[in-house]
């Protein structure tokens, strides 16, 4: 298949999760794949590094339930090596001393949001109802292209057919709520079912994680539903860690791919996509390398894709708009610690598993507010909204024993600072709050730490190559979902090159480490080559 | 074994014992224990069979507590909860008690459960799966205050033909004068007692509502009362049989609650479930009348029925079919089982329409071990009445001393 100027059939830029799904895919369907990755190391934000010791970080992406089992399957990660724990428990810690944790046995659940609100404790059942009602909804359109609503072509008819058939076996009730739920701020949505602050705001977490957005703002319902829809073993909503952490996903994958074919490059960095008459013939490397292939995969965001990578002549004006007018903005932090010992919180009573999931310390939805009007200003919020987690109490891989590895995400932070560009001593004083605001909880947090990686959206834009640091590519609000992901007309892993496709998690259905829009934008290209996918 | 389940915290042990917990762990032979409503219960003491005839021979005590129990009162709680079921209870008198389903909009249950009207604006509403959030929904423009009360009130079901005369034994005086459906307080050996003529057997048979701090004093004085009629105390599964004999339906097993499900089409009618001598259009507006008065014009397109099936090998959980072949599927068993008394192989069962009208003969796909070598059957069943079994003597006033 490969002409005889072509060196491979394709060429995936970028070995991150979505990237090397998309290349098994390919491989497995006969093509000869080859995967350019720019660091040393291959991974994106799916990597697991030793940086002190024989700690092993998940250094961006630290948790897993998205990851779409038919992909695992089909590539068959387990044989080479993947393993999903899932954890329970998780708790909020609050200002006063006290605290919310969640329990995986209803009872025991039910018992302590009841301390809480005896009327929540019930209403929670309502909202993990429609929660899965409307999972059950978008997750088949998971794994399927986008249909184009102005497109009168039989397989966009079919799918928009399909699509509505799906719709409407919902019901009329929840097709309004649907709606609404796609359109909803988080902080509205929580008010129609409960009561207590200490609830909501623990609730409200996933709804803003990776979002340039508060819990006020409209769009957020969804984002916290994006995070929902995932499961682990057929338990809808369940999160657990990779074992090695989430480096062990693309490290599988790697594995599956080789075992297949294709080859992986690393410290290839792509400077530029190689154009001829509208059409994608190859990359050239930083070093002038020149690399030809019948098509090319892009896992980077469309930004960085079309604005940094391809040449302007070759696009349109309009074109090239759309993309500039892509909202990407970054607005999560990360720090990854290496723990001498377990720490302790007071405020969770011994022998709760609740420490062994993931804790926070924002106990109302005016907190996480104010958390957002801080970045709003363009600094790093003064009390940020952290989603914290001890993976080495379950995964004995991840640090030496009795010691542990601690992964903390923070949202909010900028990418540009108002008061200037980032620079070591704001990344240290941005590190500092967040140890802070844990240690507020921890008396012998601080004693324990040995290492600490420090990231803010400026280092995952330079080091993991996302733009402006946005961890899922692009921001998942409905303007930038379904048809219109990443930007109306160019949504089905298609671009306006000829043989260019965009596989990451900037097209449908985004971020979260799911491995779908890389499954999806390969059976596109299989489609297109008229080859029948594995 | 030790028991902490009283002060362990909820995250270590979710479930919370009874009051009645330390004397029936030390009655339980085989420790099979069941959650119920986030209380640990008896599944079966020694012996599900032995046990089931205590309630049809003699006397049986089941423990009742975890049965959720709400306090609603107020100036509007008559109203309230006449417009929240589907039942006309606007003729419900103080003292008495009314079997009631309450749907949503859609006319789709939710649950059911008993109301005891304790005074003039004063109800009590027993359900076996909690409604909190629903029921302070529905209170939206009444006057009415709705609490939890079920930690606040022991219970024991006193089921069986020899009940009347163990509450007599033990002292309640004037217990033979109380009818069906009727409660009453009573004063017996010191304690302070409501009891309705109640139950979930479809037997002779009463309720005892106690104060928890009297458990063990009741428990114990029923057990001394009980002892030359036979009394034993019982587990769910024997429960679960007499209820299939009574036709009574369970939650989670014959239908799911309307709030709790997800996929469309799973909800359930109470026309659909064969309750329709509980809905009652001419009571003015219920939650879900629209909707059940849509379904009655357009007739149904299932029903909760009885079926006789051939052979003795309960058909629980099996496909039903209008051809032996089983080529046409109308519909699937709920609950099943071999009754003992009626001597007959008895099942619950959805079915689409038109299969469910009396008289109808279907067959049953029946899956049998024999020593593990699984064989299948198709088993003739026909549509039944139910009850199964209703002895005269549950409704007799006063009961004769069996």
């Amino acid at each position: 298949m490969t002409r005889e100027s072509e060196q491979y059939d394709a060429i995936v830029i970028g070995a991150g999760h979505n990237g090397l799904v998309a290349a098994c895919y390919l491989a497995r369907a006969g093509l000869s794949v080859q995967v350019l990755e720019r660091n040393p190391h291959i991974g994106g934000a799916a990597v697991s590094r030793q940086l002190y010791q024989n700690f092993t970080y998940s250094n961006c992406s630290y948790v897993c339930s998205l990851l779409r089992p038919e992909i695992m399957r089909t590539l068959e990660l387990p044989r080479f090596g993947l393993q999903i724990i899932p954890y329970d428990g998780g708790c909020t810690m609050m200002q006063g001393g006290g605290h919310l944790a969640l329990y995986d046995n209803h009872d025991a659940l039910r018992r302590e949001i009841a301390r809480h609100s005896k009327r929540d404790a019930e209403a929670y059942d309502r909202f993990a109802r429609d929660m899965i009602r409307q999972c059950k909804f978008i997750k088949p359109l998971l794994m399927r292209e986008p249909p184009d609503p102005t497109s009168f072509k039989p397989r966009d008819i079919r799918e928009l057919l399909y699509l509505g058939g799906h719709f409407n076996r919902l019901g009329e009730e929840r097709m309004y709520d649907t709606l609404r739920f796609w359109t909803m701020s988080i902080a509205d949505f929580l008010d129609e079912y409960f009561e207590s602050e200490i609830v909501k705001a623990h609730m409200a977490g996933s709804a803003i994680i990776g979002t340039a957005l508060g819990p006020r703002s409209p769009g957020t319902a969804y984002v916290l539903l994006h995070h929902y829809m995932g499961d682990i073993d057929d338990t809808v909503g369940a999160w657990g860690f990779a074992r090695g952490g989430m480096g062990a996903v693309t490290k599988a994958l790697a594995a599956s791919l080789q075992a297949s074919g294709g080859t992986i490059r690393a410290s290839a960095p792509v400077e530029r996509i190689l154009v001829r008459n509208g059409r994608s013939v190859g990359v050239a490397l930083a070093d002038g390398e020149e690399i030809k292939a019948r098509l090319v995969l892009s896992n980077m965001d469309v930004k960085r894709t079309f604005l940094e990578t391809v040449e302007a002549s070759e696009l349109s004006g309009d074109f090239l708009r759309r993309v500039r007018n892509f909202k990407i903005r970054g607005s999560s932090g990360k720090l990854n610690i290496a723990l001498d010992g377990l720490p302790t919180f007071p405020a969770i009573p011994a022998g709760s598993p609740s420490t062994r999931g993931d804790m926070h310390v924002t106990d109302t939805i005016e907190m996480m507010e104010r958390a957002y009007d801080d970045w709003k200003d363009g600094a790093w919020s003064r009390a940020p909204y952290i989603d914290m987690l001890i993976p080495s109490q379950i995964d004995p891989t991840m640090a030496p024993d009795g010691k542990h590895y601690m992964s903390v995400f923070v949202q909010y932070c900028p990418y540009q600072l108002a008061s200037g560009p980032w620079d070591a001593a704001k990344r240290q004083a941005f590190g500092d709050t967040v140890i802070d605001t844990i240690a507020r909880h921890s008396p012998d947090f601080k004693s324990l730490i040995l290492h600490a990686e420090v990231r803010t959206p400026f280092d995952l834009e330079n080091e993991v190559g996302l733009t402006e640091g946005n961890i899922f590519q692009g921001e998942l609000t409905f303007d930038q979902l379904l048809f219109n992901r990443p930007i109306p007309g160019c949504a089905q892993y298609r671009t306006p090159l000829r043989g260019l496709y965009l596989c990451g998690s900037t097209t449908h259905p985004g971020g979260g480490v799911m491995g779908a829009p890389g499954a999806n934008a390969a059976r596109a290209v299989l489609r297109d080559l008229r080859l029948a996918a594995t | 074994m030790s028991d902490s389940a009283g002060t362990a915290p909820h995250y270590t042990r979710p479930l919370l014992p009874t009051p009645f917990h330390e004397r029936a762990r030390a009655l339980s032979q085989v420790d099979s224990f069941v959650p119920w409503a986030g209380y640990t219960t008896v599944d079966v003491f020694t012996n599900a069979g032995q046990e089931y005839f205590a309630i049809r021979n003699a006397c049986s005590v089941y423990d009742l507590t975890p049965m959720v129990k709400y306090r609603i009162a107020g100036p509007d709680a008559g109203r309230y909860l006449n417009r929240l079921v589907t039942r006309d209870l606007r003729k419900l008198r103080v003292n008495r008690v009314s079997y009631c389903v309450w749907c949503n909009d859609a006319g789709n249950i939710i649950d059911d459960g008993t109301v005891f009207r304790l005074g003039e604006t004063e109800y009590r509403l027993c359900t076996a799966e909690r409604q909190l959030d629903w029921l302070l929904d529905s209170a939206i423009g009444f006057d009415v205050q709705l609490s939890e009360v079920t930690e606040e009130i022991a219970a024991l079901a006193l089921q069986g033909p020899t009940s009347c005369a163990v509450l007599k034994k033990l002292g309640v005086t004037g217990i033979e004068r109380l009818k069906p459906f009727e409660f009453s307080c009573f004063d017996a050996t010191g304690m302070r007692l409501m009891i309705s003529r109640t139950g979930f057997t479809g037997d002779l048979g009463y309720e005892l509502w106690a104060d928890p701090r009297q458990a063990n004093q009741l428990w114990d004085a029923l057990m001394t009362a009980g002892r030359s009629r036979g009394i034993r105390a019982i587990g769910s599964r024997a429960l679960n049989m007499a209820r299939i004999e009574a036709g009574f339906l369970m939650p989670n097993i014959d239908f799911v609650s309307a709030e709790g499900t997800v996929r469309v089409g799973t909800s359930r009618s109470p026309l659909e479930l064969g309750l329709g001598w509980l809905v009652d259009f001419d009571k003015g507006h219920f939650t879900g009348r629209r909707a059940l008065q849509e379904q009655m014009r357009q007739g149904l397109q299932r029903q909760l029925i009885g079926l006789d099936i051939a052979g003795n090998k309960p058909a629980a959980n099996a496909l039903l079919y209008a051809d032996r072949k089983g080529q046409r599927e109308i519909g699937s068993v709920t609950s099943a089982m071999w009754s003992p008394t009626c001597k007959r192989n008895i099942a619950l069962a959805m079915v689409d329409a038109p299969h469910f009208a009396m008289g109808t003969t279907m067959w049953a796909e029946v899956y049998l071990s024999r020593e593990l070598v699984w064989e299948r059957r198709m088993c003739k069943a026909q549509v039944v009445d139910k009850p199964f079994f209703a002895p005269e003597r549950r409704r007799v006033t006063p009961p004769g001393d069996f």
